[in-house]
């Protein structure tokens, strides 16, 4: 008994020492992909669809750090493709000039941000952008409760707000457009990460409102209402949907998702090429697969024609803008 | 008379305190039991619900599959893979370490300020919260020591993770022996090394192993500390296998692999929006809750074995 004991301890241990050798890195082709997870389920979509392809060629990972913390690993050089629901901010693009990464910026799909309620609220038919601001606003906090403060002809029921965390790209998306300050918010809302949570709130709750990406409206159709939104005063009220997103009446709400490319003299290989134009050619199809909004063909066109020319840098300038169209956008960039 | 009456009197009070006794044991009985239930029922509806929803998923292909954008044919390989390659390198990390450290502690280390001081901190970094042991090795392994996002580091974090329980578990199992043994084996003329190998190792190898099991179990279910270290979430090819057919034999490329484990994929399936994960999601927490209880279950047959071939 003891014999076998200490053989399995010499065994371990001179395992151990063989961990103290970094293997080396073998010349794979791997193409490292990581950032939002609102971009995930496209993105995963393209690297199942483009291994196949490949019959294992070419290999690729994909992370969810999140846009922030997916942009953290892109400006030091560990990821090839960074995946972010909005756009590239200063600091991070500091952080890459910094590092000398040069990164291309391709708009690859839209997502509607959903405004929703629960389906027994019968008093809402449409929300403007300012009251959305009344309710949202950090000037709301604490003082803005029930839905007759909001509109006076609405009933005095509490108002319960559901709404991403701060740490998400969709929370900096809906302030910035509906406060008009990025990160600027009420803080007492119910936040969480999952979505599935705030469907969950919303739907058992008469008074509940929140907002997130129409994916998660689009599966609980039977628990939840989407609100139709009136972008100025004077509008028309749209409600979200491909058909409203793709011609560009669903403002300002509906947001472009984006990849960037490490496109850094050196570190730009052929294979991350290759799969950046798989991306592009299947991404209409995929898309809608997953629930999201597919950019219309001319749209496609034009970022695989931005695609084709190389040229580096972002089209925003650090600042989240709302309501850019992408072929503006693209002929921004140099 | 009057006596008799005094100590009949007597009697009843006695009585009387016995029953109250065995009324406050019997009411502290039903607390317990009550106490039990909840932990049992909390653990026993989890696994119910989880099997319920996840039952259509147990199916072979849920085993052989990579992850997909199609629920249906989504499965857990990579991630099952994953979890026992980087459990390998766990066992291999924090059990010569914990057990040596244990026995160095318990049988050679003078007792000062300086031993107690290290013990305070093995317990108190039993305590530590898991991301903690993440941040940690972020910049240790992945920069520092550039062992980059692989199987390695994840093994080596969860190594760390458990070490504090592998040091807690020996020292326990060590603690046990009786003092008698050891002078029994010094009196027939033994060195102190060929004490605690032949004697005080041998009797506590179950205790020992408990503990070892408990903390692999424990392992098996972190995600934050290999989410800081960058795990991934779609990875549809497995590592470089460790066993090849050319000489010699063994392969360590797979230790520098990118790697995904089974809660991470459970936490991704579950944020998505189509139910149809959710079924996946729930598959994969039964699994693990399995994989748990047969590890835990292992830990007690063996220590029931190994406690009945010991004798004294």
């Amino acid at each position: 008994m003891q014999s076998k004991f200490v053989q399995s301890m010499g065994l371990a241990a001179v395992v151990a020492s063989l961990f103290a050798i970094p293997t080396a890195h073998a010349a794979e082709k791997i193409v490292k992909i990581d950032g939002s997870s609102t971009v995930y389920p496209i993105t995963e979509a393209v690297a199942e669809e483009f291994q196949k392809a490949k019959k294992g060629a070419i290999k690729v990972t994909v992370g969810i750090s999140g846009t922030g913390g997916g942009f953290k690993k892109f400006c030091r050089g560990e990821t090839d493709i960074s995946e972010a629901s909005r756009p590239i901010l200063k600091k991070e693009m500091d952080a890459c000039k910094e590092a000398g990464i040069q990164y291309i910026e391709l708009p690859v799909a839209y997502d509607a941000l959903t405004v929703v309620v629960n389906p027994k609220n019968d008093w809402i038919k449409s929300l403007t952008v300012e009251e959305l601001n009344k309710m949202w606003a950090p000037a709301a906090q604490g003082s803005i409760k029930t839905w007759k403060q909001v509109n006076a002809t609405w009933p005095d029921k509490p108002l319960k707000l559901f709404g991403p965390g701060a740490d998400s790209g969709t929370f900096d998306y809906f302030t910035e457009a509906v406060v008009g300050k990025a990160k600027s918010s009420r803080g007492d809302f119910t936040a969480s990460e999952d979505d599935n949570v705030l469907v969950q709130g919303v739907s058992s709750d008469i008074g509940g409102l929140g907002y997130f990406g129409y994916a998660y409206f689009d599966e609980n159709r039977d628990k939840l209402r989407a609100v139709p939104i009136v972008a100025k005063t004077g509008a028309p009220a749209v409600g979200p949907s491909p058909e409203t997103v793709m011609n560009g009446t669903y403002q300002p709400l509906s947001r472009p998702l984006f990849i960037y490319v490490n496109a850094t003299a050196g570190a730009f290989k052929p294979e991350v090429k290759e799969f950046i134009n798989f991306y592009l050619a299947n991404a209409a199809e995929l898309t809608k697969e997953v629930k999201y909004v597919p950019l219309p063909s001319s749209e496609y066109a034009a970022v695989v024609a931005h695609w084709k020319s190389l040229k580096p840098g972002t089209g925003f300038g650090g600042v989240p803008e709302v309501g850019v169209k992408i072929p503006e956008l693209l002929s921004r960039i140099k | 008379m009057s006596n008799q009456a005094s100590v009949l009197d007597n009697l009843e009070e006695v009585r009387a305190m016995i029953r109250r006794h065995k009324f406050n044991d019997y009411v502290f009985s039903i607390i317990g039991l009550i106490a039990l239930m909840i932990g049992l029922l909390t653990l026993l509806t989890l696994f119910v619900d989880l099997v319920m929803d996840g039952y259509p998923r147990f199916t072979f292909e849920f085993l052989s599959e990579y992850p997909s954008r199609r629920a249906a044919h989504a499965g857990l390989l990579s991630a099952w893979i994953g979890s026992l390659l980087v459990m390998i390198v766990t066992f291999l990390s924090a059990v010569p370490m914990g057990v040596a450290a244990g026995l160095y502690l318990e049988e050679y280390a003078p007792k000062n300020w300086f031993s107690d001081l290290i013990e305070i901190n093995v317990t108190n970094l039993a305590g530590v919260p898991s991301i903690v042991y993440g941040l940690l090795a972020l910049g240790l392994f992945v920069y520092i020591l550039d062992l980059g996002q692989s199987i390695l580091t994840a093994g080596l974090t969860l190594g760390l993770l458990i070490l504090p329980v592998v040091i807690v578990a020996t020292r326990e199992a060590v603690r046990g022996i009786p003092v008698a043994i050891r002078e029994a084996a010094y009196a027939v003329g033994a060195t102190k090394w060929q004490v605690v190998l032949h004697h005080v190792l041998h009797y506590s190898f179950g205790g020992i192993l408990t503990g070892v099991i408990i903390g692999m179990a424990r392992a098996l279910g972190e995600t934050a500390p290999l989410i800081t270290i960058g795990a991934l979430t779609f990875i549809a090819f497995l590592p470089p296998s460790p066993i090849t057919d050319t000489p010699p034999f063994l392969n360590f490329e797979w230790l520098s692999s990118g790697f995904t484990v089974m809660p991470i994929q459970m936490f991704n399936w579950l944020s998505r929006p189509d139910h149809a994960f959710h079924m996946n999601a729930a598959a994969t927490g039964a699994l693990i809750i399995v994989v748990t209880l047969l590890m835990n279950g292992t830990a007690i047959w063996l220590r029931y074995r190994i406690r009945k071939n010991i004798k004294w």
